[in-house]
């Protein structure tokens, strides 16, 4: 008995990021556990509430051409209470909107994330462009204040055949930089989560930009073999499906 | 039907039907204000309410909401209306029932006999009436027990979920969760994950680990995947150990099928459930959740406020005799509960009308992280609703649940309410902390040092 103890949970914690064997001080936490969650909860809060720098973003992407959108939400209050408001563009934005003839359009929309969108979706733009040099890419759209479902006025108006929208996820405590997309063959207003497929955890300790980068572009590929995306798409490649489309949870986070 | 109206002062308000007082009368949230049904001013609110008052509880039995015809919740409802419970209140105005509730009179016996002869309407239109403090003092008064392997809602008790989530449903990294919440005495009214991958195969592997875990410690709990029912009833199929069928259920027909679910589907599984014979002490084997603001996301409101609709889901919890029913508060999002002002009140409407229909309610007292709310809200909505006797709170490490990236309470906060209020969990779970010395003599549950005999005894076996 004279030997170091050893942590018992040693072999747990490699298992998980949950917040095991905190300690007590009393029946409470004790204060570095403490300091540690609120530390992570003010992160993901700024994460919810900064704004993403677009202008560094459009120069990340450079050379490829981007355009800057806004949706009928004018701020984060607005944002949060009106979803409906996220989804559909404000009228000057939609005027500007250049038609075209395109195989796939990039679209990058906050969500609730300005943290993820800025670290990962030039990134995965690029990785992505690169695996799809054969295809008619259109001009990357810059979406303020924009929830997925945006994704569909925008490309229905540019007149593309697919797009993928990139959006920061919901910061959780222990990633508050997750990325991620949502493809949708044929967009146009009023098309249902089940008609998309969806890649989502894309952050330094999730998928990786890579990962991510091959799954994207095998959907687009089937997607446009198949004419669709959503359940239909999902059931012949399960290995590369994003989170269940039947989920029992009381939650809509699009 | 004209509509309704009241005169205050230079104003009249006018409301053209009985939804629309309903509406009206909610306290301010910004659900109700997406939907576009929301009082528009303070006073209207205040004049709905004073509407709301002078009607006769019966014109709820009269006056339906959501077509009879064309939802089956609603025929739940007026059929399984019990006439002679309701006689002793039938007389009552709103306002009069609210003034009855909070009387002497109306103490746990009324109010359960009662139960039977309330409907969700009802009971929703007096608790907009109500101040927070209301709800909980009769809410107090109600007692709903039930029944599987351990008793949970018993008066002076508060039982915990365990939610040992993990994102990709590792099992080593589900048991490290279980079992630091064991350390904590957590887990008498489920030991409950939500799995990452719904799938027949993934839930029987959950399923089975669960229960190695509950038979190797020989612990008196339940177990639950919180699977889709399909995948339950077809885990059940494979002989899997399933103790409680899980379902996520709301307030309108319509609703219901975006979840996937019928009335005759959850009583198919009720009754499979039943048949396994696995509650010791008792037959309750099913576990629902429900939440404000789920029947708008599904567009199957039918223009009827959020929290009415919600009380809706209680009438079918209560058709199926669940052990556990959960409402998750402040999971659904800012757009329909914005901040912690309007996630407490829904949590204690929830729990308040909940229990006076008789439904064994409990809490996932939580928020995301993109509404207005921490912490510190969190720990008043918990102590309010454990005063109130809430049948169990949901908790999870840290209170950061990894899976579903929102936060709800840490195993800490439970044993916190337990030894502060003296409350302490469900008997038979109790009995198990005591025969395993885990009690210090003050009965609390005390931290025990890593490398005592009793983490040795927990983690070491689990090797």
């Amino acid at each position: 008995m004279s030997e170091t103890p050893k942590d018992p949970w040693a072999r747990f914690r490699t298992a998980t990021r949950a917040r095991i064997a905190l300690g007590r001080s009393g029946d409470a936490l004790p204060t570095k556990a403490l300091l540690e969650f609120q530390l992570a909860h003010a992160r993901a809060r700024d994460a919810v509430h900064s704004a993403v720098d677009f202008d560094r973003l459009a120069a990340e992407l450079s050379p490829l051409e981007t355009i800057r959108v806004h949706s009928a939400a004018p701020d984060r209050p607005t944002y949060l209470r009106r979803p409906d408001l996220g989804r559909r563009l404000d009228p000057a934005s939609a005027a500007a909107l250049p038609a075209g003839e395109w195989d796939v359009l990039f679209v990058i929309a906050d969500g609730l994330s300005a943290a993820a969108v800025q670290v990962n979706a030039a990134p995965l733009v690029r990785a992505c462009t690169a695996r799809l040099g054969h295809l008619r890419i259109g001009p990357v759209v810059l979406a303020e204040q924009a929830r997925v479902a945006l994704g569909d006025e925008v490309a229905s108006a540019m007149g593309a055949r697919l797009v993928a929208l990139l959006v920061g996820e919901r910061p959780g405590l222990s990633a508050a930089e997750s990325l991620g997309v949502y493809l949708t063959w044929d967009p146009k207003p009023g098309r249902a989560d089940s008609e998309r497929n969806c890649i989502s955890n894309i952050h330094s300790d999730g998928l990786s930009i890579q990962t991510a980068a091959d799954k994207l572009c095998w959907l687009a590929t089937e997607a446009a073999r198949l004419k669709l995306t959503g359940v239909a798409l999902k059931e012949d490649a399960p290995s590369l499906a994003g989170p269940d489309n039947e989920k029992n949870q009381l939650t809509d986070r699009s | 039907m004209a509509g309704y109206q009241c005169d205050l002062g230079r104003q009249r308000h006018r409301f053209d039907d009985l939804k629309a007082v309903m509406a009206c009368a909610s306290p301010r949230r910004s659900g109700d204000e997406l939907a576009g049904i929301a009082a528009d001013t303070d006073e209207r609110r205040v004049a709905a309410r004073m509407v709301l008052a002078d009607l006769p509880l019966k014109i709820f039995l009269n006056e339906v909401l959501v077509p009879y015809e064309t939802d089956e919740v609603t025929r739940l409802i007026i059929d399984r209306h019990d006439a002679d419970a309701f006689r002793p209140v039938a007389h009552m105005t709103v306002g009069q029932f609210r003034d009855w509730l909070l009387s002497y009179q109306a103490d746990s016996a009324a109010l359960a006999a009662l139960a039977p002869g309330l409907t969700p309407e009802m009971v929703a239109a007096v608790s907009k009436l109500m101040r927070n403090h209301d709800l909980v003092c009769v809410a107090a008064k109600c007692s709903v027990v039930t029944r599987f392997r351990t008793t949970v809602g018993l008066p002076g008790r508060l039982s915990s979920r365990l939610q040992p989530n993990h994102p990709t449903d590792d099992p080593t990294g589900i048991a490290a969760s279980t079992l630091d919440g064991l350390l904590y005495g957590i887990g008498d009214a489920v030991i409950g994950i939500n799995p990452a991958t719904d799938n027949v195969p993934a839930c029987i592997a959950l399923l089975e680990m669960l229960d190695a875990v509950r038979t190797r410690f020989d612990i008196p709990v339940q177990s639950c995947v919180l699977a889709h029912v399909t995948t339950t009833m077809q885990a059940m199929e494979r002989g899997a150990p399933v103790d409680l069928v899980f379902q996520s259920i709301a307030g309108t027909e319509k609703a219901n099928r975006g979840f996937g679910v019928t009335l005759s589907l959850l009583a198919e599984a009720q009754e499979a459930a039943k048949s396994l014979k696995r509650g010791t002490i008792g037959d309750n084997v099913m576990y629902f959740e429900t939440g404000q603001g789920s029947a708008l996301s599904a567009d199957a409101h039918f223009g009827v406020d959020q929290q009415t609709v919600e009380t809706r889901a209680y009438a079918v919890a209560r058709a199926f005799d669940p052990l556990l029913v959960n409402t998750v508060v402040g999971f659904i999002g800012p757009e329909y509960l914005y901040d912690a002002k309007q996630i407490t009140r829904a949590g204690l409407e929830d729990h308040f009308c909940a229990k006076l229909l008789g439904v064994p309610m409990g809490c996932d007292v939580c928020y995301t992280n993109h509404a207005e709310a921490d912490q510190d809200d969190m720990d008043v909505l918990m102590t309010m609703l454990a005063t109130a006797g809430v049948n169990f709170v949901i908790a999870v490490p840290g209170a950061d649940d990894i899976m579903l990236n929102y936060q709800s309470l840490s195993y800490h906060d439970v044993l916190g309410l337990r030894h502060l209020l003296k409350r302490p969990p469900a008997p038979e779970f109790e009995a198990w902390l005591d025969k395993a010395g885990w009690l210090d003599e003050q009965r609390r549950l005390p931290p025990w040092p890593d490398q005592s005999l009793v983490v040795a005894a927990l983690l070491g076996s689990a090797a």
